[in-house]
C-alpha cells in the first residue's frame, strides 16, 4: 500500500462550525497535502502521519457532515469535510491504515536487539486494537511509550500481560451478522389511483422475510411451484391474499377463500405457526421475574399499547380461522428479528431460501425432541422457585457450622501492631494491679453513686488552669497533625502532595508494578530469552531506585515523611526483586559455571 | 418518644449514643487517677450540655459493665426530661446491683474486661429502630467512655460490631479514660470515621468532651479534630505471633498463618495440597523448580 495514493475534494475545517476552506486532500502512506481551491488562500497543509496518532470521523446518518477528524500526537488536530460519506469513508480507510503503519514503524526500530518476539505478525485488527487501546487510557500510552519505546519490553511482552485487556476489546466488536430487516412487510398497495390496478414490489430480501415469517407460505410454495402455478402467479395470489388482510375485511376474504382453495392458504390462520407457538410456550418459565419487570409499567402511561378495537368485533365462528391479528404479526415479525437471519444461502433462488429455511426448522425441533430433559430442568426450577418454606421439610445442612476454636487469637494477631502505632509502650500511667472481691469493687462504685445522688456533685467540676491545658493540648496536636492530615477523612495522602509529586509517585508506581509484574513472570528461568529479558528489567529497576530517593528528597521537609512513607513499599519490592535476582544468579554460577546463561 | 414535628430536624441534630464503662474492677484500679465520682461529675456535665445545645438533640446513655449492659438513660423518654441525673444515677445504681448479681468470681486479677461488644451491640440496634422510624432522624454517632483493657475473647463480637457500624454510617467515638490505649477503639473509631483520642490530662475529662466530643456530625465538616497519625493493621501470624507482611489466609476463618498448614489450627478446616506436594516448603520450592 506504501505506494497508494489518495485524492479527494474535501473542506480542511479550523473547528466542526467553522465553514471550512474548499481544496484538495492528497494523501499519501506518509504524508498528507491540503491545497486549496483558492491559490491565494494561505491555508495549506503539508503534515507526516508520523505525527498523527488518531482519527475520529462522523457517522453516517446520524450527522448531516462528513468529518474525519485527525488527532496530533501533540493536541490539535485537523479536521476535513468531505462531500460524501462515500469519500470520507475512502480517506478514513487510508488514515487508518497509514497511522497503523507509522505506529508499527516506529515500534519496530528500538527492538532490533531481541529478536523472538520481533517476528510477531500482527494482523491489522490486531494492531488497530492495541492503538485504540493507547489511546484510550493515557496511563497505559504512558507505560507503552516508557517500556516498549525504551527497549526495556518488547511490544509481545508488553501486551501478553494485557491479554483481556485486548480480548475484551475484541469481545465488544463480535462478528456482525446482518440481521432481517425491522421492518414488516406490509403490503403498501401502490395504487395509481384512477385505474383499479394494484402494484407489489416483492425483492429477493422480502420473500427471505416471508418465508421465515409464515411457514404457511413457504410450505405453499414449496407445494404449488412450479407444479401448480409459476412463481408470477403464486406471488400474485399471495399478494392478493395480503391485499384482502389488509382491508380487514373478514367477511370479504372469507367469501373469495371459500372460491379459491390456494387464496385461501394464504388467508387462513398459519396452523404451522399456531403449533410452532404452542410447542414454545410449553417452554416458557412460568414464574415471573418481578424485578426484571420493574421498569415496563406503561399501562398507566396514555396511548400505549394496541387498541383494542380487534377484539370488538363479534364475528360468527365460520370466519374464525381467517382472523388475524396485528399483535400476532407483530410478535411473529419480533421473534423473526430477533432469532436472526437462520440460512446464510444466496437470496436468488426463491425455492433454495424456503428449502434451507426448513431444514433449519427441522433441525431445531429434533433438537429439542432430543432434548427432553429440559422441560424436566423447568419444572424443578419451578418447584424450587415457588416453594413456600414454611410447608418444606426440614433440609440436610448443607454448610457445617463455622467453629472457632479461640477467638483470642484474632486479636493477638492484631493488638501488638495497632498499639504499637499509637505509640504505646504500656509504660506512663501504670495501672494499679491487685486482686479485689466483686463485692469490694461494685461496693465501692455503688458508694460513689449514692453519694453523689444524695450530695450532689461537686462545683465547680474542673478548674480553668487544667481547661486551658488541655486547650492548648488539643491545639498543638491538630496543627501538629494537620500538615500530614487534612479535615477531610476521605482525603488521601497523595492529595495533598504537591500536584508535581503526586503525579510523579503515580507514574513511577505503575512503572514498578509493570517491570515487577514482568521480573516476577519470568522466572523459573528455563531459556537463554527469558535470562535477558531478566537482566534487562533488572537494570531498569535499578534505574527508577535512585529517581525514588531523588522525589524523597526533591519535596519540602513538610511532605518529606508522608513520601518516604509512600516510597517505603516500592523501594522494598525493588530490593526483594534485586534480592532474587542476586540468590538465583549465584545460585547458577554456583551449579553450573560455565552456563550463566541459566539455559537448561 | 416525645413527638417532634420531623421537619424540625436539621443537619445538626445529633442521637448521641454514650457508652460508659462501668466495670468496678477497672474502676478500682485506677481510683487515684480518675476517680469514678469525677468521671460520673463530668460526663453528667457533659450530657446536659449535650441536650442543651440543641433542644432536639437525643442522648441515650448504655452501661458496659463486666457481666451485662443495659440502656441506663434515654433523654427521649419522659422521666428523660426532667430531673435527668437523678434518674440516670437511680438506673445506674440499679444496674451496679444487677451486674453484681451476674458475678461468678471470687476475686479478680487487675482491671478485668468490661463487656463493651454487648453495648456496642445495644447502641446499634438503639440506632437501627430510630433509622427505621421515619425519614427524618437524628444523625446517631457512637461515643465509646471507655477504660477497661480489650477483652481478647470479644474480638469477634467486637469487629462485627464495628463493621455493621460502618455499614450503617455510623461513626464511632471513642475517648480512653484508662491506662492503656485500646486497639479495639482505635480500630472503630478509624473505620467508622469517628475521633479516637486518649486524654492525656483525665482532671480535664469535660473539656476533652465538650471540645471534641460535642461536635455533631454536620460541623465535623469544618472543624479540625484530633486524627490519629496513621493505623498499623498488620497481622500477627497465629501460630508464631510474628508480624508478618504476606502469609496465608485461611478461607474459612481468616486465621492467619506465616507457613502452609494441612489444617486450620482455629477452625479445623482441613486445607488442600500446596502445588508441590512432597515438601513441607512449598513455596520455596516452586520458586526454585531448576534443582530438580
Ligand atoms: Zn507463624
Ligand atoms: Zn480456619
Amino acid at each position: 500500500m506504501a505506494d497508494k495514493q489518495v485524492i479527494k475534494r474535501a473542506k480542511y475545517k479550523s473547528s466542526v462550525k467553522d465553514p471550512g476552506v474548499a481544496g484538495v486532500l492528497k494523501m499519501s502512506i506518509e504524508r498528507f497535502v491540503f491545497m486549496p481551491n483558492d491559490p491565494k488562500s494561505t491555508t495549506k497543509l503539508n503534515v507526516e502521519f508520523r505525527m498523527i496518532k488518531g482519527h475520529k470521523f462522523t457517522k453516517e446518518g446520524s450527522s448531516k457532515q462528513a468529518l474525519l477528524n485527525l488527532t496530533q500526537d501533540q493536541g490539535g488536530n485537523y479536521i476535513f469535510e468531505f462531500d460524501s460519506f462515500a469519500d470520507r469513508d475512502v480517506c478514513r480507510e487510508f488514515v487508518a491504515n497509514a497511522i497503523a503503519f507509522h505506529a508499527e514503524a516506529g515500534r519496530v526500530v528500538p527492538d532490533k536487539s531481541a529478536p523472538p518476539v520481533n517476528n510477531e505478525q500482527l494482523s491489522r485488527e490486531e494492531t488497530e486494537r492495541r492503538i485504540k487501546l493507547l489511546q484510550e487510557n493515557s496511563e497505559l500510552q504512558v507505560l507503552h511509550k516508557q517500556f516498549v519505546y525504551g527497549g526495556i519490553l518488547t511490544e509481545a511482552e508488553f501486551w501478553a500481560t494485557r491479554k483481556k485487556l485486548l480480548d475484551q476489546n475484541d469481545s465488544r466488536r463480535p462478528k456482525q451478522r446482518l440481521a432481517l430487516k425491522n421492518e414488516m412487510w406490509t403490503v403498501k398497495p401502490l395504487s395509481d389511483g384512477q385505474t383499479n390496478r394494484v402494484t407489489f414490489n416483492l425483492t429477493p430480501e422480502i420473500i427471505h422475510q416471508i418465508f421465515a415469517e409464515k411457514p404457511a407460505v413457504r410450505q405453499a410454495y414449496l407445494n404449488f411451484v412450479p407444479n401448480k402455478m409459476t412463481e408470477k402467479e403464486f406471488w400474485t395470489k399471495y399478494s392478493r391474499a395480503e391485499y384482502l388482510h389488509s382491508t380487514k375485511n373478514v367477511v370479504a376474504a372469507a367469501a373469495e377463500a371459500a372460491e379459491d382453495e390456494e387464496l385461501a392458504v394464504f388467508l387462513k390462520r398459519d396452523d404451522m405457526l399456531a403449533n410452532e407457538a404452542r410447542r414454545k410456550i410449553r417452554r416458557v418459565d412460568p414464574t415471573v421475574d418481578m424485578e426484571a419487570d420493574e421498569g415496563d409499567d406503561y399501562i398507566h402511561l396514555p396511548d400505549r399499547g394496541l387498541l383494542q378495537d380487534e377484539a370488538k368485533d363479534v364475528l360468527d365462528s365460520q370466519y374464525e380461522p381467517y382472523r388475524r391479528s396485528f399483535s400476532q404479526d407483530l410478535n411473529q415479525h419480533a421473534a423473526v428479528v430477533l432469532q436472526g437471519r437462520l440460512v446464510d444461502v444466496e437470496l436468488g433462488d426463491t425455492r433454495t431460501v424456503a428449502e434451507a429455511l426448513i431444514r433449519t426448522k427441522q433441525a431445531e425441533l429434533s433438537d429439542e425432541i432430543s432434548n427432553r430433559n429440559l422441560e424436566r430442568k423447568l419444572s424443578d426450577r419451578i418447584s424450587r422457585i415457588t416453594e413456600i418454606e414454611d410447608l418444606q421439610g426440614p433440609r440436610d445442612p448443607a454448610v457445617a457450622p463455622l467453629s472457632i476454636k479461640d477467638p483470642r487469637d484474632y486479636f493477638d494477631s492484631q493488638q501488638p501492631n495497632a498499639l504499637k502505632a499509637l505509640g504505646d509502650t504500656g509504660s506512663g500511667t501504670k495501672s494499679f494491679r491487685s486482686r479485689v472481691s466483686p463485692r469490694e469493687a461494685y461496693g465501692s462504685l455503688r458508694d460513689i453513686v449514692s453519694d453523689i445522688r444524695v450530695m450532689g456533685l461537686s462545683e465547680p467540676i474542673m478548674n480553668q488552669e487544667v481547661a486551658l491545658k488541655v486547650l492548648n493540648g488539643l491545639t498543638q496536636n491538630i496543627s501538629s497533625t494537620k500538615l500530614h492530615l487534612g479535615n477531610n477523612p476521605h482525603e488521601s495522602v497523595l492529595d495533598r502532595l504537591p500536584k508535581v509529586t503526586k503525579e510523579e509517585l503515580m507514574h513511577h508506581w505503575t512503572s514498578v508494578q509493570e517491570l515487577l509484574k514482568h521480573f516476577w513472570s519470568s522466572y523459573p528461568i528455563t531459556t537463554k530469552y527469558l535470562y535477558a529479558k531478566v537482566t534487562r528489567l533488572k537494570d531498569a529497576m535499578s534505574q527508577v531506585y535512585p529517581k525514588l530517593q531523588e522525589i524523597k528528597e526533591s519535596v519540602q521537609s513538610d511532605f518529606r515523611h508522608q513520601v518516604s512513607l509512600l516510597v517505603h513499599p516500592m523501594l522494598q519490592a525493588l530490593d526483594a526483586a534485586f534480592a532474587y535476582y542476586d540468590a538465583d544468579v549465584q545460585k547458577r554460577s554456583g551449579k553450573s559455571g560455565e552456563r550463566p546463561n541459566g539455559s537448561v | 418518644m416525645t413527638p417532634v414535628s420531623v421537619k424540625l430536624y436539621t443537619d445538626d441534630v445529633s442521637l448521641l449514643m454514650v457508652l460508659i464503662d462501668t466495670n468496678p474492677f477497672f474502676w478500682n484500679s485506677v481510683k487515684s487517677a480518675l476517680p469514678f465520682s469525677k468521671f460520673l461529675s463530668h460526663v453528667l456535665a457533659f450530657l446536659n450540655a449535650i441536650v442543651l445545645l440543641n433542644q432536639l438533640n437525643q442522648v441515650v446513655v448504655i452501661a458496659t459493665g463486666y457481666n451485662s449492659c443495659d440502656y441506663i438513660f434515654d433523654s427521649s423518654t419522659s422521666e428523660g426530661q426532667t430531673q435527668r441525673a437523678e434518674h440516670l444515677l437511680q438506673k445506674l445504681e440499679d444496674f451496679v446491683n444487677k451486674d453484681e448479681s451476674l458475678c461468678r468470681e471470687d476475686s479478680v486479677d487487675g482491671p478485668g474486661f468490661s463487656l463493651l461488644s454487648g453495648s456496642l451491640s445495644m447502641a446499634l440496634c438503639y440506632i437501627q429502630r430510630v433509622f427505621r422510624s421515619g425519614p427524618l432522624h437524628p444523625h446517631p454517632r457512637i461515643l465509646c467512655l471507655h477504660g477497661s483493657p480489650d477483652g481478647p475473647g470479644q474480638y469477634v463480637a467486637i469487629m462485627n460490631s464495628i463493621f455493621s457500624a460502618q455499614r450503617s454510617m455510623v461513626p464511632i467515638d471513642s475517648c480512653v479514660i484508662g491506662a492503656q490505649h485500646s486497639a479495639f477503639l482505635q480500630q472503630a473509631s478509624y473505620i467508622t470515621g469517628g475521633v479516637y483520642l486518649k486524654p492525656q490530662l483525665l482532671d480535664g475529662l469535660f473539656q476533652y468532651l465538650s471540645t471534641v466530643f460535642a461536635t455533631d456530625l454536620h460541623s465535623r465538616g469544618f472543624l479540625q479534630l484530633p486524627k490519629p497519625a496513621g493505623v498499623d493493621f498488620r497481622a500477627s501470624c497465629f501460630c508464631h505471633k510474628n508480624t508478618i507482611d504476606m502469609g496465608y489466609i485461611c478461607s474459612v476463618c481468616l486465621s492467619i498463618f506465616c507457613k502452609h498448614q494441612k489444617k486450620c489450627s482455629t477452625c479445623g478446616s482441613v486445607f488442600g495440597q500446596a502445588p508441590v506436594q512432597d515438601s513441607s516448603t512449598p513455596d520455596r520450592k516452586r520458586k526454585t523448580p531448576m534443582d530438580a
